[in-house]
């Protein structure tokens, strides 16, 4: 698999337009994720005689190339069995990649020293989806939050208190609630709690899992406004995991669709909206609900999501591509540079003499009222 | 609080007024629902939007008569196709259940039984209601399955659910409901749980459903921006009341009840880059404890001294129902 | 009305906190809820207060030798000694020793053996299970066969055999009540722990960079407490009742501490030759502790269930 070229021209660029500076704060390269399927003595028999191998790997992760930079908040989109959640906790350093690099602040993690390795994983923290599982019910707000800033130092046993009032204030909950345990406070209070938490280790990364998934449109829109403020306040950097196109297109600077295991496109937010250019970034935005006065016309693509244990040969998306080509079926496209800043991964990119670039019919961005049907 | 019905009169499939369910428990009571009344005509389909705690599962519940023991269900009046359901005995409801009166859960594994095969789950459905051969219910299980648009139902039919996706099943229990050729389905959170293009394949296909039965159809969701392009009217709830009903262009483009404003308002989009969200301040009071007088009072930007007596619902416009004190457009 | 609003405090507005349900006050309710276990629970402590008590409620010490009248051997309950000023209530055995004094003793010893023997074994069983659950693979595989051995054995066999090597004592007895109890929390223990490893605190507890042994003890641990006391509780009634039948069988403890066992073995050959008192109220002392016990562990498996959580 011949190294792509053009795949370091991904400019990122923020929310004016201009191009982020400096090198990337995390990059990975070649990430990929593989589970075994556990089996034991009397399974493995059974398939000795049946006559089957290995039982096969289910591959969540299939070589993911990406960078963070400094400031912008990049998603994560996709479905289930895309593997953006075992991407999300690889880097925040919970699950070990299979194979791959890291690269934390330009150094690899595997060859760091045992100070710099510790700087990564308190550099990189995670916030969850589950409100109610993500903060340990037998634990005060104190102890979550602070055990572990006075456990690696930060802050000091008799200061910690004083922390965690801070750190409480500035997630907006009131400083007497650190007494308090979990169950006593509302899904979006818990995540502000989880967003306390991990800013407790002063980190430079936020990892955010599908953290607004659980919350109620009006809770969800305090938590993505306190996520913006702490942005600016702390000068942090988000990777946002989300399957909802509709709070990234708030949010997000830079967007990576993912699909079974490996990134399909990946653009900046405006040029996903507006030029999308793998199909199925188009199917995912004609799913975007839309407060719109008329009845939609749904026009869904077809068929299921597939299994990581059982991938389609040649282009994982080509059973579902209403656009389908013949080599869609052997050959699978490579995430290739279509456009400044833009990559995708698809054979009808591939800018061919004579072969005219689809653009994504903007849609959805019309704002006529269409009227009932 | 009776309000007018919308539209013009006569021919309702569904007469809810009054509603109210109560949950006794230790810590005191819970007022799920607290006062509803909605009507329904034949082939509607009605969006019913809430946040977690609006009440809107309960009153889904409340209608099927699927409240638990701890709960109570009163009512001025819960008339379907005819029938009073208040005053229905547990035979006459069990043969509404299933047959007339169908309801999809938010989880498919709450209608599919894991230990039995697909066949034996819909023959044994058809059979509850018709007194038809196992062969004759064989068949029309196989139509319904053609109809919800799954791919090789003869092969469907002999899997235990387990063998099938998320949404291969969800589709499963709607072909369960329309088994029986329903009027009304109630349909609670059905897609919630699935991914965005399974999402947008079952709305395809209800919506196509819906069209050709003739079959009503109460979609009860948190996603405001997902019903509206689905449903003739929507009703907003918050704390186990409706605060606004009317039809789903007037609620888009002239809602006029400040949580409805803040509901949408908060919704992340394109439009909003760049800036904060508007948020609604605060959050959901506890049943336990509502405050005196709207409910919606301690959050909302026009509520005043008036606010601490109860707003009832009542006309603002041609099928159009506020129950608030200061109802009126969002001046921008 | 402009779009844009100061995000407000939670605190400014009507308090959304829940008001503080104390758990205590809840698990407190939910067991009185129960009559049956609140009767079982009033015995249990009446029994504990009694054992623990027992030099200052017996009316005599039956183990001290000087005290005892051999003239006095075998009488019926309610019979007073030649000078009446004492009355065995519940009659006397062979050696002249006043039954009640020597159930109240008896039950000392008895308790003592149940609750430290548990305590170790939920201690053992504990560790070894979380240890199992968190590393899983090998370790997982390794442990739980040690398990399975353990289980796969009857404990009274267990316990003879070890009673056998080791001889007689109290200690050797608790050692053995731990051999024979362990593996039932240990596997208790990996249940619970192998849900909760899976739950998100945990994983943030490793994104935080915590040591596996801090992640395992506080995290973890307080969370599979539950179904262990469950098992505990249960489990105590099961050490009593064992450590009688090896005192009845007599590898139990020595004679110069007899247990409630000892006591219903010295007395067994005289059951039905009329002095039935001497292994009938020991027996009936016995049963009335183990039901106690398992009247409070069932209430407790009902509320601790975690389809019910507080």
């Amino acid at each position: 698999m011949s190294d792509v070229l053009e795949k370091r021209s991904t400019m990122p660029v923020d929310r004016r337009g201009h191009c982020a500076s400096g090198p990337p704060i995390l990059r990975v390269e070649g990430l990929k994720r593989d589970y075994a399927q556990p089996s034991d003595l009397i399974d493995r028999i059974g398939r000795r005689l049946q006559g089957k191998g290995k039982p096969p790997l289910v591959r969540a992760v299939m070589g993911v190339d990406l960078d963070v930079f400094h400031g912008e908040v990049l998603a994560v989109v996709g479905e289930s069995g895309c593997g953006k959640t075992t991407l999300g906790r690889m880097l925040a350093g919970i699950i070990p990649p299979t194979a791959g690099r890291i690269e934390y602040q330009g150094q690899d993690i595997a060859a760091m020293s045992a100070q710099d390795r510790r700087r990564y994983e308190l550099g990189v923290q995670m916030i969850f989806q589950d409100p109610f599982s993500s903060l340990n019910p037998r634990m005060r707000v104190r102890d979550i939050i602070g055990e572990a800033p006075v456990v690696h130092g930060i802050v000091g046993r008799r200061e910690v208190d004083d922390y965690v009032s801070e750190l409480l204030t500035k997630v907006g909950l009131d400083p007497d609630y650190r007494e308090r345990y979990p169950h006593q406070f509302s899904g979006g209070q818990r995540q502000r709690i989880g967003v306390a938490r991990a800013l407790a280790l002063k980190p430079k990364v936020i990892v955010c899992d599908e953290a607004v998934a659980a919350l109620d449109v009006s809770i969800q829109a305090q938590v993505l406004n306190l996520f913006m403020d702490l942005r600016r306040d702390f000068d942090l950097t988000y990777v946002f995991i989300s399957h909802n196109l509709g709070v990234v297109s708030h949010i997000a600077d830079r967007v990576a669709i993912m699909y079974l295991g490996r990134i399909v496109e990946l653009a900046s937010a405006e040029q996903v909206f507006s030029q999308a250019a793998h199909p199925y970034t188009h199917a995912l935005l004609k799913e975007l609900p839309r407060l719109s006065p008329g009845k939609r016309r749904f026009d869904p693509i077809v068929g299921e999501l597939p299994s990581p244990a059982n991938p389609p040969a040649g282009c994982a998306f080509h059973p579902r591509c209403p656009k389908v080509m013949e080599r869609c079926h052997d050959d699978r496209p490579l995430l290739q540079g279509i456009g400044p800043g833009h990559q995708s991964a698809c054979h009808l990119n591939e800018v061919m003499p004579g072969m005219e670039m689809p653009v994504a019919t903007p849609r959805y961005l019309k704002r006529t009222v269409e009227g009932r049907e | 609080m009776s309000p007018i019905e919308s539209g013009h009169g006569g021919d309702l499939l569904l007469d809810v007024q009054g509603l109210k369910t109560w949950f006794y428990t230790r810590d005191g009571i819970v007022k799920a629902v607290d006062g509803v009344s909605l009507q329904l005509k034949r082939g509607e389909i009605l969006g019913l939007v809430g946040e977690s705690g609006s009440g809107k599962s309960v009153t889904g519940f409340s209608i099927m008569g699927l409240v638990g023991e701890r709960g109570k269900v009163h009512a001025e009046c819960i008339r379907f196709d005819g029938v009073d359901l208040l005053k229905a005995d547990a035979e006459q409801m069990r043969r509404l259940r299933g047959g007339r009166l169908a309801m999809i859960f938010q989880d498919p594994m709450m209608t599919l039984n894991p230990t039995l095969r697909i066949d034996t789950q819909m023959i044994e459905a058809v059979q509850a209601h018709d007194q038809v051969s196992k062969k004759a219910a064989r068949d029309r299980a196989l139509q319904v399955l053609k109809m919800v648009g799954i791919p090789a139902p003869e092969d469907r039919l002999k899997v235990y659910p387990h063998h099938l996706s998320g949404g291969m099943r969800q589709r499963i229990a709607i072909a369960i409901a329309l088994l029986n050729g329903p009027k009304l389905i109630i349909a609670d959170e059905p897609t919630t749980a699935l991914d965005v293009t399974i999402q947008g394949q079952i709305l395809y296909e209800v919506q196509k459903l819906c069209r050709e039965m003739g079959t009503a159809l109460i979609w009860i969701t948190h996603d405001l921006a997902l019903v509206s392009g689905l449903a003739d009217r929507m009703a907003v709830m918050y704390a186990g009341r409706i605060v606004e009903c009317t039809g789903t262009e007037t609620l888009i483009t002239h809602a006029q009840h400040p949580y409805t404003h803040g509901l949408m308002a908060s919704i992340p989009s394109l439009e909003t880059r760049g800036h904060p969200l508007f948020q609604i301040p605060g959050s959901t009071p506890s049943l336990l404890s509502l405050p005196q007088g709207c409910p919606f009072r301690n959050r909302c930007y026009r509520a005043d001294a008036q606010c601490t007596y109860s707003p009832d619902l009542l006309p603002v416009g041609p099928g159009h129902e506020v129950s608030c004190w200061h109802s009126g457009v969002r001046h921008e | 009305m402009s779009q844009v609003i100061e995000p407000v405090h939670d605190a400014a507005v009507a308090p959304t906190l829940r008001a503080p349900v104390d758990r205590w006050r809840r698990f407190r309710q939910q067991f009185a809820s129960s009559t049956v276990a609140m009767v079982g629970l009033f015995v249990l402590v009446l029994v504990i207060l009694a054992a623990v008590f027992a030099p200052w409620l017996a009316p005599q010490n039956p183990f001290d030798l000087a005290t005892l009248d051999i003239l006095d051997a075998k009488l019926p309950p309610g019979s007073k000694n030649f000078d009446g000023s004492l009355t065995y209530w519940l009659g006397t055995d062979g050696q002249a020793r006043d039954i009640l004094s020597a159930i109240l003793y008896g039950m000392r010893i008895s308790l003592f053996v149940g609750f430290v023997s548990v305590s170790c074994a939920f201690l053992i069983g504990a560790v070894v299970g979380l240890v199992a659950a968190y590393f899983g693979g090998r370790m997982d595989a390794l442990l739980m066969r040690l398990v399975d051995m353990q289980l796969s054995f009857p404990s009274i066999l267990v316990a003879l055999v070890l009673l056998a090597v080791l001889g007689k004592g109290v200690d050797k007895v608790i050692i053995a009540l731990i051999v024979v109890q362990w593996a039932y929390f240990a596997r208790a223990a990996r249940a619970a722990a192998i849900v909760e490893r899976n739950k998100e605190y945990v994983e943030a507890a490793r994104c935080m960079a915590l040591s596996w042994h801090r992640i395992l003890w506080r995290h973890v641990f307080p969370n599979c407490i539950p179904p262990l006391m469950v098992i505990a509780t249960i489990d105590l009634a099961h050490a009593i009742a064992l450590e009688a039948t090896l005192s009845f069988l007599g590898v139990g403890v020595p004679v110069t501490e007899p247990s409630l066992g000892m006591l219903i073995s010295n007395g067994f050959e005289f059951l039905l030759s009329g002095t039935y008192w001497i292994c009938f109220f020991p027996g009936i002392a016995l049963a009335i502790v183990v039901v106690a016990i398992n009247l409070v562990g069932d209430h407790l498996r009902d509320i601790l269930n975690p389809r019910n959580e507080v």
